[in-house]
């Protein structure tokens, strides 16, 4: 039973914590491919560039968060949020507007979209520094035992307290992203605009409005996912650039411009991860004495070590490029 | 005044122009059909009055007012429709969101058009809660003329309402027509299905590269030996 809760802890934990972190980011980059027709490379410092703002007014309030019982940095993350849709918006008027308006192909804005990504890194490392610093400036991280009432069990269940904060507001975001795309008026005409933009302008639907309100979301589920991943870890100018590959093969892996699918390809790149990297050996430890003698189990049976963890997204987006173009809601194809 | 005025119109989607000086009145109470050979300017003509491309010469009036090159969410909101002849639904999306899509800028009447839709079209209320992409070609078509009513428009543009329908289909989708017009709806419509559609048209316009070749009501256009032997295969 121990080893299993040493499961629990490796693959279940730690796969539904990266998993959450890659579905807030593939649902960003898929919005904006579903709108804007183009791969926006940009995102992950959208990311790093929200949890640096909760960075920068933690450290300038760090007694905020007591008066909430929460961590100062959670309470200013709905500050960051709005400064970060905010960057998203200004972003898009003052480098991809020109270009949409130029009637350019989507691959143009893609590499703008990296310009823009190397811009917002120089301008993080300018204020931020490149070191990493934690965003738990004056609080505690609380971290979680729990042993679990079972028989023989030892070993407990750990969780985090960035990490609790991470499923809760992962299901909020989708559970509230789901209500706007379905129920409102505004969403409705995004999901229109997505389906046949010429249609939706023919309808009256101001395109530019829902070019701008994308982008107020887009900046604020970057803001979430950034936030929550440096709370959990580490505030480091370059955390989230180094999740960009998982993100886009979670959003390629549901199915291009599909916000569902998304959510599900950041779970399915998220547990492969764990899964590949997890140690099967300890599951097996138990049972060793009822092998035959002349089977000897090496000592590590996990698919890749862990520093090779990013072939993992890389081998399932290439997978899916060629077995299932599509993803698994079928997208659009890129 | 006529509802419709399309008066020496010249354009193109730059470069070369397609329609070389198109005169068109059509009143509200009238269903207007453009027909002639591929590549007279049909379409062309229904999207340059729905300012989707530009026009560089002569002058397109709604009630007197000028409103060529206007962008067509304005012309939406001035009470034009229009319902091109591919992808002309939001495939992903409900019936009924289809149709809420239509009411965009009119959010207050909703409800009401809805219910005068689907009066209309008895097979979309039974189908309002599927996937607009999942219908036939005949009910998309229902779909998309749907969506245009829902704005109140008081002329509807229709480009090729019948194409690739079953006769079945294309004869209730005319009949729907002219019930559309009845309540008010000045109709302009192209159409390749030429005679059925001058059948039931108070007035027809014949095309031939960029020009008026014919004007008149489509009985008589019907009637006429050189249309017939022109433009309606003998």
């Amino acid at each position: 039973m121990n080893e299993f809760m040493f499961f629990i802890n490796n693959v279940l934990v730690a796969g539904s914590v990266s998993g959450s972190i890659y579905a807030i980011g593939a649902v960003g980059v898929t919005l904006v491919f579903s709108i804007m027709r183009f791969a926006h490379f940009a995102h992950a410092d959208m990311m790093t560039f929200g949890a640096f703002m909760v960075l920068a007014l933690t450290t300038a309030f760090p007694a905020a968060g007591a008066g909430f019982g929460m961590p100062t940095a959670v309470v200013m993350l709905p500050v960051a949020m709005a400064l970060t849709a905010l960057l998203a918006v200004g972003i898009d008027k003052a480098f991809y507007k020109p270009l949409r308006a130029h009637g350019v192909k989507p691959i143009v804005l893609v590499i703008g979209s990296l310009g823009v990504t190397l811009m917002l890194q120089g301008v993080i490392r300018l204020f931020a520094g490149t070191g990493g610093q934690n965003l738990y400036v004056d609080d505690r991280k609380e971290i979680f035992r729990m042993v679990l009432p079972l028989e023989g069990v030892r070993v407990p269940v750990v969780i985090t307290e960035p990490q609790l904060y991470l499923f809760v507001l992962t299901l909020v975001s989708v559970v509230a992203l789901h209500l706007f795309l379905n129920r409102s008026r505004l969403g409705k005409a995004m999901r229109a605009m997505s389906d046949n933009p010429e249609l939706a302008q023919a309808s009256g639907i101001n395109t530019n409005t829902i070019v701008a309100v994308t982008w107020v979301i887009v900046g604020s589920l970057a803001a979430i996912a950034g936030t929550l991943l440096s709370l959990d870890v580490t505030f480091k100018p370059d955390l989230s650039f180094f999740l960009l590959l998982p993100i886009f093969a979670a959003a390629i892996v549901g199915g291009v411009g599909h916000p569902y699918g998304a959510i599900a390809g950041g779970f399915v790149v998220g547990f492969a991860e764990t899964l590949a990297v997890f140690n099967w050996n300890v599951l097996l430890r138990p049972y060793r004495d009822s092998f035959p003698d002349w089977l000897e189990l090496p000592s590590n049976l996990a698919f890749v070590g862990t520093e090779y963890k990013i072939v993992v997204p890389f081998f399932i987006l290439v997978a899916i490029l060629i077995w299932r173009p599509t993803g698994i809601f079928k997208g659009k194809v890129i | 005044m006529p509802l419709l005025e399309a008066r020496d119109v010249h354009g193109g989607y730059g470069g070369m122009n397609i329609l070389n000086g198109i005169n068109m009145t059509l009143e509200a109470d009238e269903v207007g059909v453009i027909v002639g050979p591929n590549g007279a300017g049909k379409s062309t003509m229904l999207k340059a009055i729905f300012g989707l491309l530009l026009v560089n010469q002569g002058e397109i009036l709604l009630r007197g007012e000028p409103i060529h090159n206007l962008p067509p969410n304005k012309l939406v909101q001035k009470g034009m429709g229009f319902v091109p002849q591919e992808n002309n639904i939001f495939p992903s999306m409900t019936v009924k969101e289809n149709l809420e899509m239509g009411a965009f800028l009119k959010p207050n009447s909703v409800k009401p058009m809805l219910k005068q839709v689907y009066e209309a079209f008895p097979p979309l209320y039974d189908k309002r809660h599927q996937r607009a992409g999942e219908l036939s070609g005949g009910q998309r078509q229902m779909v998309a003329m749907g969506r245009a009513l829902m704005a109140e428009p008081s002329v509807l543009l229709l480009d090729e309402p019948t194409a690739g329908l079953s006769p079945l289909y294309m004869n209730e989708i005319f009949a729907r027509i002219r019930e559309i017009n009845a309540i008010g709806v000045g109709i302009l419509m192209v159409e390749q299905n030429a005679k059925q559609a001058l059948a039931i048209a108070d007035k027809g316009f014949v095309l031939a590269a960029g020009q008026n070749r014919f004007t008149d009501t489509g009985a008589s256009l019907l009637a006429n030996p050189d249309v017939a032997k022109s433009f309606l295969g003998g």
